[in-house]
């Protein structure tokens, strides 16, 4: 009989019962691992790599190089192009970061109107392809800025950076607004009584707080700008996937080559991401035990 | 229509807003069917990742561990690659190494083209999310309700199709709701493969008439009716489907 | 210490002990078209404890917590010692540093341990020596009964634990007077007791206390002055001999009829 009565507040959990009502239960003991190679994993990695050694069997006997062999002869070239996607996303991330931090406070600010624009614009550029947010980065900055008679250049891939950090921006507004709403409404209550200041109750009690709900849906926005990042080689920054097709026309552009090429390209963005997707799902496992 | 041609055209002279795709017919024209393939592309999407989400979580419970296993591997494999690689990868990888066809001219021809790979890729990509949204769907319906039509007599299948999706569904509109507006987005990403979508087109409308920064206004705006109108309908559609007093908790 | 002249603010300057701590007079709030105190008077003396009964939506949490001005009011006057809390250019941190305030969900800052949730305020607020309020917090939860408990988070203590933190919370601000909304309604049976008797031996030691309670034993035992509302007003109140023993109105005695 409990079970059936158990079914409503299992539904409710999930919105309006606040967790700090909930009655306290022991994180279950699960440390951090690495993720362990299940069938699942061997499915992805196998696949990936039969569908770049696909075209080796294909060619047999012929002088040219095997996809493996191509691929393991341009490797450094790859890599280092991967390296800067990484680069690109890290930079990207930490600006978008930064100004989202910005806007979401002004979302939840005081002033009426500052907190009406910030809404705006971060549901302006949230809505927004992030393709076209990066065409609209490098077309609408200017290639260099003067400043007191220095000039400085805008390269770009800076403006691309630029271009990426806008959704991320806009995205992380919106995670903080969130996460400060998600917050029982008796913790700002109880930090009024006890006399603290608006500005000491925001970045004293409830920030503190967010800090934890904020992290996973930041991380899964970090693995979806690393991923948006070879966007760029659409608007001629040179990365990774400029550099695949490079590669491919380097080698006579054979046809067989393209799948492998491209998979190898899934398969370092894969192997980058995959481990952040595991971290990202353990720590709002363990978030949604402890709170 | 000549009138606000003729205003628009004015507009243009008098203050350098030059909305071409307003007074020039051929922009126009271009434009709008360039609209009409973005309309086209998430439409057919949407409807394809639905099903591919719809059938990958009902294979998740699958008794056999090979299909599970194989579902879970498609499922972190899109999740986890940039969606225009698998545009690049399906569309120059696959569709240069699958045999071509003969069209009714005689001409020999790739079996699906740009638009119909744009298709294939975007809606795996989507359906890939979709999966892991109906699962977490499924996994909020209670137990008991499952067992309870078990001991209806329901089959697997019956339990799936008349109890389990649709509250599933209910519970999951949310971030479904949020997963379809990304792919509305993620159309414009068939513009590197040269599929004639909005970004496409007004990307040729500015390199001819010069007027990158009206079109990117233009656009911006374009895309924020777009993902206004997609919310709207699935805000009605949540409502449509509203039990009273359940998976209200989902919703914010 | 000199650096906290609140207690001595010029508003509150006129007023003497033998006046009341709290008093309300004619006080009206609406939310919307929906008026939760349609003109509540009363008067609290130092020193006294009052309970505030009636049934649930009579606007009691509402009366509470205009107290401290956590909800502002459309008309009338409260006045806590001589300050009047329906001002706009009401000095906050002077009032709240007098009122505290213990809630129905606890409210606890579940990021800080419980000795750091009974700091927090006179160190950050009142800029308070923190070694001095150090001190005073282990006083308190020794006080409260949970000396043990000092560095445990909300998350692991139990809801009467919790509970009693944040008694000693409100009270290392060194408030004149103590509100209490509804405090034990959250708490497993069990945990109600060990919290009751905590503000029992508060009222006992002279801490002036208004109290919002559904515990009619409780409130017969230590309220001094008990009063009954519904519907936004006061029905009617008397000390708690007569109140329980011979209800004049018929609306108090078809609620206690129900109850007890």
């Amino acid at each position: 009989m409990s079970e059936v009565f158990t079914a409503a507040p299992a539904a409710r959990q999930k919105g309006d019962v606040l967790p700090v009502l909930l009655p306290f239960r022991a994180p279950a003991p699960r440390a951090w691992r690495w993720p362990r190679l299940r069938l699942v994993h061997l499915v992805g990695i196998v696949g990936a790599l039969l569908l770049i050694g696909g075209g080796a069997f294909a060619q047999g006997g012929a002088p040219r190089l095997s996809a493996l062999e191509v691929i393991w002869k341009w490797f450094p070239l790859l890599m280092s192009g991967f390296g800067f996607n990484i680069l690109m996303s890290v930079l990207a991330m930490a600006l978008g970061t930064v100004a989202g931090i910005g806007l979401g406070l002004l979302q939840i600010g005081e002033n009426r109107f500052l907190r009406r624009l910030a809404w705006a614009a971060t549901q302006f550029f949230r809505n927004a392809p992030w393709l076209v947010l990066l065409f609209f980065a490098m077309f609408m900055i200017p290639f260099q800025f003067r400043v007191f008679g220095y000039t400085i250049p805008f390269p770009d891939w800076v403006k691309a950076i630029i271009g990426f950090s806008l959704p991320v921006m806009a995205n992380m507004s919106e995670i903080l607004r969130g996460a400060v709403a998600s917050l029982p409404s008796g913790q700002w209550e109880a930090a009024e009584s006890l006399a603290f200041s608006r500005r000491q109750t925001l970045f004293m009690i409830i920030l503190p707080q967010c800090v934890k709900r904020m992290l996973p849906p930041w991380m899964n926005l970090y693995s979806l700008i690393t991923m948006a990042t070879v966007q760029a080689s659409i608007v001629g920054v040179s990365e990774m996937l400029t550099l695949t097709s490079q590669v491919h026309a380097a080698e006579g552009g054979r046809p067989d080559l393209l799948a492998p090429l491209y998979g190898f390209a899934m398969l370092c963005f894969f192997v980058y991401c995959y481990p952040i997707e595991r971290f990202t799902l353990y720590l709002e496992r363990r978030f949604q035990l402890n709170q | 229509m000549d009138m606000i041609a003729k205003w628009f055209l004015e507009l243009y002279e008098t203050t350098g807003i030059n909305l071409t795709i307003v007074y020039d017919a051929y922009d126009r024209q271009r434009f709008l069917s360039g609209l009409g393939m973005t309309v086209y592309l998430s439409v057919v999407c949407i409807l394809a990742s639905i099903v591919i989400g719809a059938v990958g979580a009902w294979a998740q419970g699958s008794p056999l561990r090979v299909v599970r296993g194989l579902v879970n591997g498609f499922v972190v494999l899109f999740r986890n690659t940039p969606p225009l690689v698998q545009i690049f990868f399906f569309y120059f990888g696959l569709g240069q190494i699958l045999p071509r066809i003969e069209d009714v001219d005689g001409m020999r021809v790739p079996i699906l083209t740009n638009v119909q790979w744009a298709i294939v890729s975007l809606s795996l990509f989507a359906g890939a999310f979709n999966v892991e949204i109906f699962r977490s769907g499924i996994e909020a319906v209670p137990r008991t309700t499952t067992e309870a039509a078990e001991a209806l007599g329901y089959t697997r299948f019956g339990v799936y199709r008349h109890v389990l999706l649709p509250l599933a569904l209910r519970i999951c509109l949310p971030s479904l709701n949020n997963n379809l507006v990304n792919l509305l987005k993620t159309t414009t990403l068939a513009y590197a493969i040269a599929v004639p979508e909005t970004l496409y087109v007004s990307k040729q409308i500015w390199t001819d008439s010069q007027n990158v920064p009206v079109m990117m206004i233009v656009l911006l705006l374009v895309y924020t009716a777009l993902v206004g109108i997609l919310v709207f309908i699935m805000h009605r559609w949540e409502k449509a489907l509203a039990i009273p007093g359940y998976g209200q908790g989902g919703a914010r | 210490m000199e650096t906290t002249p609140v207690t001595d603010a010029p508003s509150s300057a006129g007023w003497t002990p033998d006046q009341p701590l709290v008093r309300l007079v004619d006080v009206r709030k609406s939310f919307g078209s929906l008026e939760v105190l349609k003109g509540v008077s009363m008067d609290v003396a130092k020193g006294e404890a009052i309970c505030i009964i009636g049934p649930s939506g009579s606007g009691k949490s509402t009366l509470i917590r205009c107290i401290n001005a956590l909800v502002p009011i459309d008309s009338g006057t409260i006045r806590v010692e001589g300050q009047e809390v329906n001002d706009p250019d009401l000095d906050k941190l002077a009032l709240r540093r007098k009122v505290g305030m213990v809630f129905q969900q606890y409210n606890l800052f579940p990021h800080r341990t419980a000795l750091q949730n009974v700091m927090m305020a006179p160190v950050h607020v009142l800029k308070q020596d923190k070694a001095e309020v150090e001190a005073r917090a282990r006083t308190l939860m020794a006080k409260v009964r949970l000396a043990d408990k000092e560095n445990a988070y909300p998350g692991e203590l139990s809801g009467g634990q919790q509970q009693r933190v944040a008694i000693a919370r409100a009270l290392a601000m060194r408030p004149d007077v103590m509100l209490f909304d509804e405090v034990t309604a959250a708490l497993d049976p069990e945990t109600v007791k060990e919290v009751l008797v905590t503000i029992r031996e508060l009222a006992e030691e002279g801490m002036t206390c208004i109290l919002v309670t559904h515990e009619m034993g409780f409130a017969r035992e230590v309220a001094d002055h008990i009063y009954f509302t519904d519907a936004g007003v006061i029905v009617e109140h008397g000390p708690p001999a007569t109140f329980f023993t011979e209800p004049r109105d018929p609306r108090t005695r078809g609620f206690l009829s129900k109850i007890l």
